[in-house]
């Protein structure tokens, strides 16, 4: 028997656009909720147009799609005064509202918060910046290569001799979205007991900041030591040798952290037996790796994890998608599922990582169309 | 505003996804109860970062152990967990990263814990599921990332898989545990059940890469090809990156390859006008990038390129950073210190509520440091 999904019932009004904001509004949506995209006419989401690799499914990106899917859209201009009664009578049925415009932009579409609240002060509203709203930086595009670049992570990525290196994912702008949606969630948490709405705001800057949490906090308190990645096959700016990823006669292992001493009885690799002193595994980290360079070149993974995996140390293959999607280990998982349009196009995407009560949080309605939901929308609100 | 305020957590996990998750409950307003084993605790109390540790423990467990209370027991011992029992039906979240099954040896498992208190919300986070040839193996962030094809995104198209620098697994994990939690709960007030909600670190790795993931699904199963040139994102085009200039770094978003020629004073850009060859002939494109950039300061593109609304930035050192009036205007520090202990500076909560940010002094809490105030309070 399939339970409810726990968000059953509640209605987003999502204005925002790209990734943070809408990435948001999908956990919400996989959750339960019902997310209604407000686009503009003709255009959209400008994300529909954000191609990569070429790859467009039904006249909209494959990024769009992803993350779109089990929405549906509204098409309105924000500065017709017809539309805007429109969306006030929605604000009027909404729980929450996502907005990841630049700072005064909502307020000139007379949909601040204040406004807004004022048309239903038990809605939980949501905004995402690049860097807040006030600082020499807020007006700035708040873009994720962007505040990478200005929040110190591109020296904590790739080894020592690289320049500042970017993270290969939009992780700012993914961090920023499961950010807004705990905040979100704790508004209508608290909504519920005090029957009170509230505004929720996260940032971009603020967001990538505390994912750094942890490296971030020991330069606060080293004396502002700048970050010294590894330079050989650094992974972990403040982790000692092992830690990393290295090559073997057939393909990559990764070591996690473990002791360099029993590393090398498992490998048959005295020369590290002889690092007795753990200290020397974070101050020698560089000449200890260099060692497992050139020693787990010499045999294929299978053999070192073998070796190692007896053993309970922390390994294991490095694989790519290809090989990741015909293991076990991940059809066991079910991440993968089918979505369609309402025109019948079909495409693969992953569900939901959360699970409740044991259940899977699927859901096969595909990202929709501009505008595709418009007339069932006004039907519904007159 | 403290959201969460009333609600309390009791917490059994153990180094980053768990505790972070408690953690930003903790934040937003709950009372988060910290399990840990007499003596030794939660393993990240040894766990160093430059070998940095404050009042004996490591400045890590610091960092993720503010603002939370530690009652010491030895589950092992019948009296010590005849008082866990006692103390659940008075909360209302559970959260545990243990390995799958350990939780019940214990008789602390969803099924057993739910006769205790059928309203309880229970979340827990293991490395990758409970079932399938990889249930039992480590669940360490390293290791997930290289699992998950993650480390073929990052880096340079002629170098090997380069993993992630910072625990992503373990933080999104911790994340959407805190998201599965409040659906719970808010479901709860109508529903007066509570609700198991569970994560992994694969899975939250899956869902960090479900962009570009989606695209490889859906494209016929093509690898991802990093750029040769300053990579930045495998699926983007041209200028997407990072690039050395006389003095420093520029960071270049996504933009008009033939309006940045123009902007930049760089000719050989403005043949590139059909926007496919943005992405098709990106090292190209990127290379010609790397020789003009590294002919003016940072700070002269900046402003031609800003002048012109191209969508690019310095590229800061954290040190730079903290001293930056962008990021003081944050407000992203706080102090927090335990008792007769030295004080530690540390971020915030990164969300903000009706305007306000979310502070707390508290520091982590020393093996047991409640043990006396928590069997008081609930008569355990």
């Amino acid at each position: 028997m399939r339970g409810e999904k726990p968000l059953e019932g509640m209605i987003v009004l999502d204005f925002s656009q790209f990734l943070s904001g809408p990435s948001a509004a999908l956990r919400l949506a996989d959750l339960g909720a019902r997310v209604i995209k407000i686009e503009r006419e003709g255009t959209g989401d400008i994300c529909r147009q954000l191609y990569i690799s070429d790859l467009e499914i039904d006249g909209d990106s494959s990024l769009f799609h992803a993350i779109n899917r089990n929405k549906e859209s509204l098409a309105v201009d924000l500065k017709d005064p017809d539309d805007h009664q429109t969306i006030v009578k929605l604000i009027q049925k909404a729980d929450v509202l996502i907005e990841n415009f630049r700072p005064g932009v909502m307020k000139r579409l007379g949909l601040s918060y204040e406004e807004v609240k004022a048309i239903n002060p038990s809605i939980v509203y949501g905004e995402i910046t690049g860097y807040g709203n006030e600082g020499p930086w807020r007006d700035r595009p708040g873009q994720d290569l962007l505040v990478q670049a200005l929040s110190g992570l591109c020296y904590l990525n790739g080894n020592a001799d690289q320049p500042p290196l970017p993270l290969g994912l939009s992780i700012v702008d993914m961090a920023a979205g499961a950010q807004l949606v705990q905040g979100l969630l704790a508004g209508l948490f608290h909504r519920s007991m005090r029957q009170q709405g509230c505004r929720v705001q996260v940032s971009l800057l603020e967001a990538i900041m505390d994912l750094q949490f942890e490296v971030f906090t020991t330069f606060l308190n080293d004396g502002h030591e700048p970050p010294q990645r590894s330079q050989v096959n650094n992974a972990n700016a403040y982790l000692g040798a092992p830690y990393g990823i290295y090559e073997t006669a057939d393909g990559y292992i990764a070591l996690a952290m473990g002791s360099v001493t029993e590393l090398g009885k498992l490998l048959a690799c005295p020369a590290l037996e002889t690092y007795t002193d753990p200290a020397t595994w974070f101050d020698s980290r560089d000449e200890i790796k260099g060692l497992l360079v050139d020693h787990l070149k010499t045999q294929k993974t299978e053999y070192w994890l073998n070796s190692l995996e007896d053993a309970d140390y922390w390994c294991a293959e490095v694989f790519t998608w290809q090989k990741l999607l015909q293991h076990e280990g991940f059809k066991v998982l079910k991440m993968i599922q089918k979505v369609q349009r309402e025109n019948g196009i079909e495409l693969w995407t992953t569900r939901c990582p959360i699970r409740i009560n044991g259940e899977l949080l699927t859901a096969s309605k595909g990202a929709p169309r501009i505008g595709e939901d418009t007339s069932r929308i006004l039907t519904h609100i007159r | 505003m403290k959201l969460l305020e009333g609600l309390t957590v009791l917490d059994f996990s153990q180094f980053l996804a768990g505790p972070s998750a408690a953690l930003r409950l903790a934040d937003l307003g709950a009372r988060v109860i910290k399990i840990e084993r007499p003596k030794t605790g939660d393993a990240s109390r040894q766990l160093k970062l430059k070998n940095l540790a404050v009042d004996g423990d490591s400045l890590l467990f610091h960092t993720i152990n503010r603002n939370k209370e530690s009652y010491a027991v030895d589950l092992r011992d019948p009296d010590d967990l005849a008082k866990v029992k006692r103390l659940i039906p008075h909360v209302d979240v559970i959260i545990e990263n243990f390995r799958p099954g350990k939780m019940k040896q214990f008789g602390l498992d969803y099924t057993s814990v739910k006769k205790l208190n059928p309203r309880i919300v229970y979340g827990t986070v293991t490395g990758y599921g409970t079932e399938g040839p990889w249930q039992d193996k480590p669940g360490q962030d390293l290791l997930i990332q290289s699992l998950t094809g993650l480390a073929w995104l990052n880096g340079e198209a002629d170098q090997p898989p380069t993993p992630f620098p910072l625990s992503i697994a373990d933080m999104f994990a911790g994340m959407h545990l805190v998201q599965g939690i409040l659906a719970c709960l808010i479901q709860r007030g109508s529903a007066s059940h509570g609700g198991l909600v569970e994560v992994s670190l694969t899975e939250a790795l899956l869902d960090f890469q479900f962009e570009v993931l989606t695209t490889h699904l859906n494209d016929g199963g093509k690898q991802p090809e990093r750029s040769a040139v300053n990579n930045a994102h495998a699926y983007l085009g041209a200028p997407y990156g990072i690039y050395e200039t006389k003095n420093g770094y520029i960071a270049l978003a996504m933009g008009s390859v033939v309006e940045l020629g123009g902007l930049l004073e760089c000719p050989a850009l403005l043949n590139y006008r059909d926007e496919a060859l943005w992405f098709s002939k990106r090292d190209e494109i990127k290379r010609l990038l790397v020789q003009h950039l590294r002919q003016k300061t940072t700070e002269a593109w900046l402003e031609v390129l800003e002048k012109g609304g191209y969508w690019c930035a310095d590229v800061l050192s954290w040190g730079r950073l903290v001293n930056h009036e962008g990021f003081k205007a944050l407000d992203m520090v706080q102090t927090v210190s335990r008792s007769q202990a030295q004080s530690i500076q540390t971020t915030r909560c990164p969300i903000r509520v009706n305007g306000q940010k979310l502070f707390a002094p508290k520091g982590a809490p020393r093996v047991g440091e409640d043990n006396q105030a928590i069997e008081q309070a609930f008569h355990l």
